[in-house]
């Protein structure tokens, strides 16, 4: 008791509830710092004027039509993707396989198109490849699925194990294609163009555009409406309580990661098939991982997936243009990107606590004016923020 | 009492969380060597009150005063330097530490843990303590790591003890032992306040009531010159029946008839053992054991959560037709017709979903009727509306996630659903723990109601007093054995809680503390 009095300058309080008009302001204050912050380092660090940099983010996103549509179609990807992670998300299964089931349902793709390319109808090539690529996107979601149902294995190790066997076994097809030399299976079928997916309204990028759009749409009601999305949320938030009211547990995890993984290899699908027109072990470019953090930035809610997964394309578009144009490493454009990440989802934290500054009659000399008739009434009276 | 030493004094307390008043203008005073008990309905803000006092949280307003002078808590450790200490109602320990360790946890200075021991064993002998101070506390039973929380906080060497809800996890023995620390304790100089909803434990252990009602201050009580009725008017307000009806059953027929249940855990430790009973439709049929004598598992049974070893379940219909349950999933039973409600002891982690709204929440049992690919909301919303209208559930609204509502709400939301889809047979474990007088009473009033429309109630309690008065038979179990059916209109408590500890060594029971 001998401790002399201390007060705390501020502490934390949880919110209750939050407006909406509240919680966008708080994001995009938090996106004008992490601007503001970019701005400064880019000056400091290359000396370049951040304003300078920052026009040529947005020319390298959307400077001319070919750069929109390439931006529109690397969004609808990494929205896809985002998309199907997220029944999984929702049943609290951790898919961090996507990358695996997509690089699946490409293989699929790719060996239709290149055993049977030439020998089938179009036809009948594009509906294999369709039937082969979400095939093997599911097969990769049901192993963890039937695992885990079966033996409560942990799907994260899983998930993430089956990637690096996708991996292998894409490489594999690559080596046994092509034996010898560059190793490399260049554009498949270019003269023929057997297996290459349709162009929609005379763009090559609508199809997948399109898709998206449909998929987006139909996701979010399966989760949130349909039956079998409230039992996958009710496994997800407890087990027991599923158990409880007669849902086969093991039956709907299984049943979700068909759905994820099938997904996962539609992209595949799209990637092979419209995208690259080759397949390689990178195809997916992270994205699998990428869209991990997509899903949870939209608190996997699809609709609010689309902004933030075109802010993660806009950001990576603008960075690589950024790099050639003023000379920088393409580094800083990523360093850049992952500030302005580290303020979007550090920003949750203020939508869920307030900070309450304490305010003591002794020493708020330093507080504004305004402010003293306030503590003059009561020696502890906070403001809130 | 002449010379009363004011051990703390709270002034003027305010606390709001966002638009929620949780404690207003409340003013309370421990004094020395009391025993103060804490009295309220579900969130009329005694935990609260106490968290601030612990340092947990920070009053809005309002001024604390420890031994008469004016101090700041501003965390666990203020208060534990000001000599105050809290036993949460969910323990902070480390599982996989060794009561010792856990005890001596944050503590500054060189880790001598012979000193330490020497020092727990000095706290255990002068106030009766029994702590093997070697356990770890996963091996642990609920009141030794209940033991385990109130050593850790003597042994900061605390005057002013608070416990939240000790006995809400405890036999009548371990209650007893409890009590019994308590007055040495208290006979040591130390103040103690003890938050119950229990009034025939305040009326043994305290010294004083002080009562709280929506987050104010109502008044305190010389526990000698009160009694239960003029407490619970205090606390609810208004005048409170305290009275639970007991009709004669109307044309009781059986309705589930239990035979030779056997059942053993994942361990291999046999739970239930050779149990036979019969429930009949329009009466209420208690069961009484020590916790963990095989009630979870027996009722996990009958609803088809649990696989049994041998035994059979037969659901009659009023026609006599027979159906056997076991072997059946929760959703075979639904699906075959029997209305079979349940209400399990885990509320949030079984009976409802946490995170979801209490609409979503009603539509755990009927969301798969119809042929549609979607949910239809729209009855279960009305189902909902209907509960929150009839049984008063205090709620911001039906968006509301249910983990967000107070625990005498959620239960109401719980037994609301289970009794909206009009069932046959309703199962209850411990259906008013933790709930104030006031919910428990709406609670016995809904069963009661089910009883009446000839629905044949399974009613597992902890309370022998409220068993006596409720139920038309009583099952007592011990160790998972049936040790007795006896009529609940002509037994007494002392008979029922010997059968519930008959066929146990006496000197086990009083182990556990």
């Amino acid at each position: 008791m001998k401790k002399k009095k201390h007060e705390k300058l501020f502490h934390m309080v949880k919110r209750d509830d939050i407006s909406t008009s509240v919680r966008v302001a708080i994001k995009l204050g938090a996106i004008v710092i992490a601007l503001v912050l970019c701005a400064v380092i880019t000056t400091v660090a290359t000396g370049y004027n951040p304003v300078e940099v920052f026009f040529s983010f947005i020319d390298g996103a959307f400077g001319s039509s070919r750069k929109i549509w390439i931006t529109m179609q690397d969004t609808a990807i990494l929205l896809l993707i985002s998309i199907a992670l997220t029944p999984a998300f929702r049943m609290r299964f951790w898919n961090i396989g996507g990358e695996g089931q997509i690089l699946m349902g490409g293989l699929g793709a790719a060996f239709v198109m290149m055993n049977f390319g030439e020998s089938l109808p179009s036809g009948v090539v594009m509906l294999l490849m369709i039937v082969s690529s979400i095939f093997l996107g599911a097969l990769w979601g049901f192993i963890p699925a039937i695992c885990k149902a079966k033996w409560n294995t942990n799907e994260t190790l899983s998930t993430l194990m089956l990637n690096y066997i996708a991996t292998q076994l894409v490489a594999f097809f690559i080596v046994y294609k092509v034996p010898s030399g560059s190793a490399v299976i260049g554009i498949i079928n270019q003269k023929t163009r057997a297996g290459w997916m349709p162009e929609l309204f005379g763009s090559k990028y609508m199809l997948t555009i399109l898709i998206a759009v449909i998929l987006t749409i139909s996701l979010y009601f399966y989760v949130n409406n349909s039956k079998q999305g409230y039992e996958l949320r009710v496994v997800g938030e407890s087990e027991k309580t599923a158990q409880y009211v007669g849902i086969k547990v093991g039956w709907v995890i299984v049943r979700t990661m068909i759905i994820s993984g099938a997904l996962c290899g539609l992209v595949g699908l799209l990637l092979v098939g419209s995208k690259d027109h080759t397949i390689t072990t990178t195809i997916t470019r992270g994205l699998g991982f990428t869209a991990i953090m997509v899903s949870w930035m939209a608190k996997f809610n699809p609709f609010i997936m689309i902004p933030a997964s075109l802010l993660i394309v806009f950001m990576n578009k603008g960075a690589n243009n950024m790099a050639s144009a003023v000379g920088l490493n393409e580094s800083f454009g990523e360093i850049l990107l992952g500030i302005i990440l580290f303020f979007i989802i550090g920003s949750e934290f203020f939508v869920n606590y307030k900070i309450a500054i304490k305010k003591d009659r002794k020493k708020n000399n330093s507080e504004k004016s305004e402010n003293k008739g306030l503590t003059d009434v009561s020696k502890n009276k906070y403001e809130k923020y | 009492m002449e010379k009363r030493i004011e051990a703390v004094k709270m002034q003027k307390i305010t606390k709001n969380f966002g638009q929620v008043v949780a404690n207003k203008d409340v003013n309370l005073t421990v004094y020395k060597g009391e025993i103060l008990s804490l009295l309220g309905e579900n969130g009329s803000g005694k935990t609260t009150l106490m968290n601030m006092l612990s340092g947990i949280y920070f009053p809005d307003s309002g001024e604390i005063f420890v031994n008469g002078r004016e101090v700041t808590i501003g965390s666990p450790k203020d208060a534990f330097d000001l000599g105050i200490g809290m036993v949460h109602q969910h323990f902070k320990l480390v599982d996989v530490l060794t009561a010792a360790e856990n005890i001596i946890l944050g503590q500054k200075g060189k880790l001598d843990l012979r000193a330490a021991k020497e020092k727990i064993a000095e706290i255990c002998n002068r106030y009766g303590f029994v702590v093997d101070p070697d356990k770890k506390i996963y091996n642990m039973s609920v009141s030794e790591k209940q033991t385990v929380e109130i050593v850790k906080v003597l042994y900061r060497g605390v005057d002013i003890l608070i416990l939240d809800e000790p006995t809400a996890v405890l036999t009548p023995q371990e209650t007893e032992k409890l009590f019994h620390v308590m007055r040495n304790m208290k006979a040591d100089g130390k103040s103690i306040v003890i938050i119950t909803h229990k009034l025939n434990e305040v009326q043994e252990i305290s010294d004083r009531v002080a009562i709280l009602r929506s987050g104010e201050y109502i008044g305190e009580l010389i526990t000698a010159k009160t009694n239960p009725q003029e407490m619970t008017n205090m606390m609810v307000g208004r005048q409170v029946v305290l009275n639970i009806e007991r009709e004669e059953p109307v044309n009781p027929k059986p309705r589930i008839r239990v035979e030779g249940l056997n059942i053993v855990d994942i361990e291999g430790i046999s739970k239930v053992k050779d149990v036979s009973f019969t429930m009949n439709s329009g009466e209420i049929l208690g069961v009484a054991g020590i916790s963990g004598c095989g009630q979870k598992e027996l009722l996990e049974a009958i609803a088809g959560l649990q696989p049994v070893v041998s035994g059979s379940v037969k659901y009659i219909e009023d026609d006599g037709t027979e159906a056997e349950l076991i072997g059946m999933d929760p959703r075979k039973i639904q699906e075959k017709g029997v209305a079979l409600s349940f209400v399990p002891e885990d509320r949030l982690g079984m009976g409802l979903v946490g995170n979801m709204d209490i609409t979503d929440n009603m539509m755990l049992r009927t969301f798969r009727e119809g042929k549609k690919l979607f949910t239809d909301k729209r009855k279960p919303a009305e189902t909902a509306k209907d509960i929150v209208d009839t049984l008063k559930v205090k709620t911001p609204g039906l968006e509301t996630p249910v983990r967000k509502l107070s625990g005498g709400n959620v239960q109401k939301v719980l037994v609301g659903r289970e009794i909206s889809n009009a069932p046959k047979v309703l199962m209850t474990a411990y259906a008013v723990r933790g709930l104030d007088i006031n919910s428990s009473y709406l609670i016995y009033d809904l069963i009661n109601e089910q009883k009446r429309e000839g629905v044949a109630v399974l009613f597992v309690g902890e309370d022998l007093d409220v068993l006596l008065q409720i139920s038309d038979r009583i099952l007592v179990l011990c160790d998972g054995e049936v040790s007795g059916i006896v009529d609940g209109r002509t037994t007494d408590k002392n008979t029922v809680g010997l059968m519930m500890t008959s066929l146990q060594k006496s000197d086990q029971v009083y182990e556990k503390i």
